[in-house]
């Protein structure tokens, strides 16, 4: 399984690199380096998100209420920002972590102790937290010329030739993986995914696992909240609206099984850059938004096909070993 | 029989008979006689063979069923009663033999042509819809249609009420909603649809498992009335007092062979339980001379609300306690509550002295009690990860320092225990969906045993895996009580509980019916305690 994991994701990365070779074909300067930082840059907003997301996806679970929580935590740290902007960048990051939590922590409590299902949870309060929105900002605007220019320039900060947005990215990323490969509560996600009766059987708590991984996706829905704001400075109701369907797709996209416990940190990431290189590239190379919708659409599509048709292959392994035995 | 449910009596040839006629009747059950009696059978299976990768279900088993009578159909669990079901109902196409119909050789391709020669069965749980009207359950697939081709609703209506009637179940509304119904009702439901195709051969998969004493009187009566109609009925029950109660035949099946048939009168309980359990040995089991210490694990008083009650056992070190019983006696169910998987309502489980209260499968766990359960696909391994870390994965708490993980901690736990069980796998990092049953088997042994047990509960360690691995398995048992672990081993298999076990503990519906010695036990008596037959 492992190997047959990597084997996925060797070749969407490889399909990334067609797709950039292709794309420099009409645009020569796309493969250069400094471009591709530009993209890397660009995506790592979805990134981050389908991280969280993919955590969800794992455990059989799905957070519709992640764009809304965006929205709402990026409108909470602007309204803060715009009426204390003496309060530090460090200290606004934590309380976008913390409100992303709470909210995550809803849907968690929802999902494991009124045992409904998260998609019924997660579409609930993904009206009920952009109607949130609304209601802490009276549908006002949180405008460029109201926030900091600290708020607005932390993220464009370079170091080490990095601009701050895609550093952090990369700790998400590097954090995610510790936590899928190298902890408790990763082996667990991957095990209740897999198969839930046997885990409970193994003494795993299924529905705490579950509320954590909602608290999760929280922190980053929250975490993406403030990076969202900051970058396009502007914060409003229609923030990020149904944008929950991206960062879905991402995940598709990247490998992740819809029906839980198949799914890699990797995967995640590869399925963001590749929606955000076409979003990035197809208009500078005269193709309508259209188009770009039919391809990310086929992209899924055709990911959907390839990992149903990988696993019915591993089901093949196990009845001719069967036999054999 | 009271008033009250002599009302419900079906119409038939014999109604005109006076009630004590009628008790009279039942009780001494006169060879079968009616207008429908005739000695020609109405189906007839002979040399039925059926098998499965590794299996044999049905080795030239022949069955009659004639129009007017009862046979019951008498196995223990895995005799191939469902195979033959799923025969006759045209769900398994048999390897060999012949079905005839009326004398008419003919072959059942299809549920539908099983539907078309008006076979028809009705399940534990009956497979109906619960979402439409009762109407709609009796005339699915065969609805009576308008001019238009669309449903005629009230046709239907009509048609539904009066077969109902027939039954004399008019007090169910035809428009109700089958979820609506309990589930003697549903049954009613299911005979009805029976009678509306015009079923000649109606079968009754053990119909009366989740009904109450009264309702399985007015299942009685619906029986009679299907008699009394001519239908030939095969009546599946694990349960005496309802054979003897309903039946005019018996056919009793052992290890997918038909090993006698008869009329049932004459014929007494101990000779059909000698049938169902005389067996040739096939497997040797380990030899061990157990070394009992004290007692580890004390039980008593633990009762669920509606699964068990006053369950009371103690096991022993170095000590194979098997639990013999009919599926659904129970067994299951108390040793996930002992594994900590359910709650109990009252009772306590004292493990080396010490009251336990286990919450949570992790508490019981911790206590050193763990349950390998019996769905080895479903709650045993986690296929799609790899065999080290389903081997780690309850024990993770001990390969892992404040929630980091320790790769190499892990790997080490389970190559000792994947070792020791002579695990067969090119690496620990195979997926172990690629891996044979048995050594699937082995890995999620290897799993509980790497979480240091003082108590191993085994439910159905070897069902459905083939001989040589259940032989290894056996010999595992054996090992580890010789190593003073303690083992409790849910079976339904006679010679795996007489030939594993130290002491047997029987229970029926749900309590424990008795304890016996493994010294001279034999199997006459277990199943005999087991179904509720005085001896």
């Amino acid at each position: 399984m492992k190997n047959f994991l990597k084997y996925r994701e060797i070749w969407l990365l490889a399909g990334i690199v067609a797709l950039i070779g292709l794309i420099s074909t009409r645009f020569p300067g796309f493969a250069d380096p400094a471009n591709l930082r530009q993209v890397f840059n660009d995506t790592s907003i979805l990134m981050i998100l389908a991280l969280g997301q993919m955590a969800v996806i794992l455990t059989r679970s799905i957070d519709l209420s992640m764009a809304s929580n965006l929205c709402f935590t990026g409108m909470v740290v602007a309204m803060l920002n715009a009426a204390h902007p003496a309060i530090p960048i460090p200290v606004l990051i934590v309380v976008a972590l913390l409100v992303g939590l709470v909210l995550g922590a809803i849907n968690g409590f929802l999902v494991w102790r009124l045992n409904i299902p998260s998609i019924v949870v997660t579409l609930g309060t993904l009206t009920i937290y952009r109607g949130a929105t609304f209601v802490v900002s009276g549908g006002a605007w949180v405008n460029a010329d109201q926030m900091s220019p600290d708020f607005i320039n932390f993220q464009r900060a370079a170091f080490l030739g990095l601009p701050m947005l895609s550093w952090i990215a990369i700790i998400v990323i590097a954090l995610f993986f510790l936590v899928m490969t190298r902890t408790q509560i990763g082996r667990s996600i991957y095990a209740i995914g897999v198969n839930p009766t046997a885990s409970v059987y193994a003494g795993i708590d299924v529905g705490r696992t579950k509320f954590i991984v909602f608290c999760i996706s929280g922190m980053i829905g929250g975490l993406a909240g403030y990076l969202w704001i900051s970058r396009y400075v502007i914060a409003s109701v229609e923030v990020a609206n149904g944008y929950e369907l991206n960062i879905i797709a991402a995940c598709v996209i990247g490998g992740i099984s819809i029906a839980g416990g198949i799914g890699s940190v990797g995967g995640a990431v590869l399925g963001a850059l590749f929606l955000g290189i076409i979003s990035n590239a197809l208009p500078v190379i005269n193709i309508s938004p259209f188009w770009q919708m039919a391809i990310s659409g086929s992209a899924i599509i055709l990911a959907v096909v390839l990992n149903a048709r990988g696993e019915r292959r591993q089901g093949r392994i196990i009845l001719r070993k069967a036999e054999a035995a | 029989m009271s008033r009250r449910i002599f009302k419900r009596t079906f119409s038939g040839p014999d109604t005109d008979m006076d009630t004590t006629a009628q008790r009279k009747a039942e009780t001494e059950r006169p060879e079968p006689s009616g207008p429908f009696q005739s000695a020609a059978p109405r189906l007839t299976l002979s040399g039925i063979s059926k098998s499965f990768p590794g299996v044999r279900a049905l080795h030239n088993v022949s069955l009659s069923l004639y129009p007017g009578q009862v046979t019951a159909l008498i196995g223990e669990n895995g005799a191939g009663k469902s195979t033959l079901v799923k025969v006759m109902t045209g769900i398994y196409q048999p390897d060999s033999g012949e079905i005839s119909i009326d004398g008419q050789a003919t072959t059942l391709p299809s549920a539908h042509a099983a539907f078309g020669h008006g076979i028809t069965a009705i399940h534990q749980e009956t497979v109906l819809f619960d979402d439409l009207s009762v109407a709609e359950n009796i005339f699915l697939g065969h609805a009576p249609r308008t001019r238009l081709g669309t449903i005629d609703w009230r046709t239907m209506r009509k048609n539904a009420r009066e077969v109902l009637e027939t039954m004399r179940a008019g007090h169910i509304d035809a428009d109700t909603r089958l979820k609506d119904l309990g589930i003697a009702n549903k049954h009613l439901v299911a005979v009805a649809r029976a009678m509306s195709i015009d079923a000649r051969i109606v079968i009754m998969d053990e119909p009366t498992a989740a009904l109450s004493m009264k309702e399985i009187e007015e299942l009685f009566l619906l029986i009679e009335f299907l008699k009394s109609e001519g239908k030939a009925v095969l009546f599946i029950s694990h349960k005496f007092d309802e054979i003897y109660r309903i039946a005019d035949r018996y056919t009793v099946f052992r290890d997918g062979e038909m090993v006698g048939e008869g009329l049932l009168k004459g014929t007494g309980q101990n000779e059909i339980v000698r049938m169902m359990v005389g067996r040739n040995v096939d497997h040797i089991f380990p030899q061990r001379e157990p070394k009992i210490g004290a007692q580890v694990l004390s039980v008593s008083g633990l009762s669920h609300p509606t699964e068990f009650d006053d369950i009371g056992f103690e096991l022993r070190k170095g000590e194979i306690l098997g639990f013999y019983g009919l599926v659904g006696a129970g067994r299951s169910e108390v040793m996930q509550a002992i594994a900590g998987i359910t709650r109990t309502s009252r009772g306590a489980i004292s493990l080396d002295g010490k009251t336990i209260a286990p919450k949570s499968a992790a508490d019981s766990i911790e206590a050193g009690i763990v349950y390998v359960p019996e769905e080895r696909g479903k709650q045993g391994v986690v296929i799609g990860l790899p065999i080290f870390q389903n081997v780690s994965l309850p024990s993770l708490k001990r390969t892992s320092k404040s929630g980091v993980l320790r790769l190499a901690e892990e790997f080490s736990l389970a190559r000792s225990y994947t070792e020791r069980l002579d695990l067969r796998a090119s690496s620990l990092s195979q997926d172990v969906g690629t891996l044979s049953g048995g050594n699937q088997q082995k890995v999620v042994i290897a799993k509980w045993l790497a979480t240091a047990p003082k108590v191993i509960i085994l439910d159905e360690p070897t069902k459905g895996i083939d001989i040589g691995s259940k032989a290894a398995v056996h010999g595992f048992m054996a090992e580890l009580v010789a190593q003073g672990l303690s083992v409790i081993m849910v079976s339904s298999e006679l010679p795996e509980i007489l030939g594993m076990s130290d002491r047997v503990v029987v229970m029926r519906e749900g309590r424990i019916a008795a304890t016996y010695d493994n010294k001279g036990l034999d199997a006459e008596t277990l199943v005999r305690t087991a179904a509720g037959i005085a001896a």
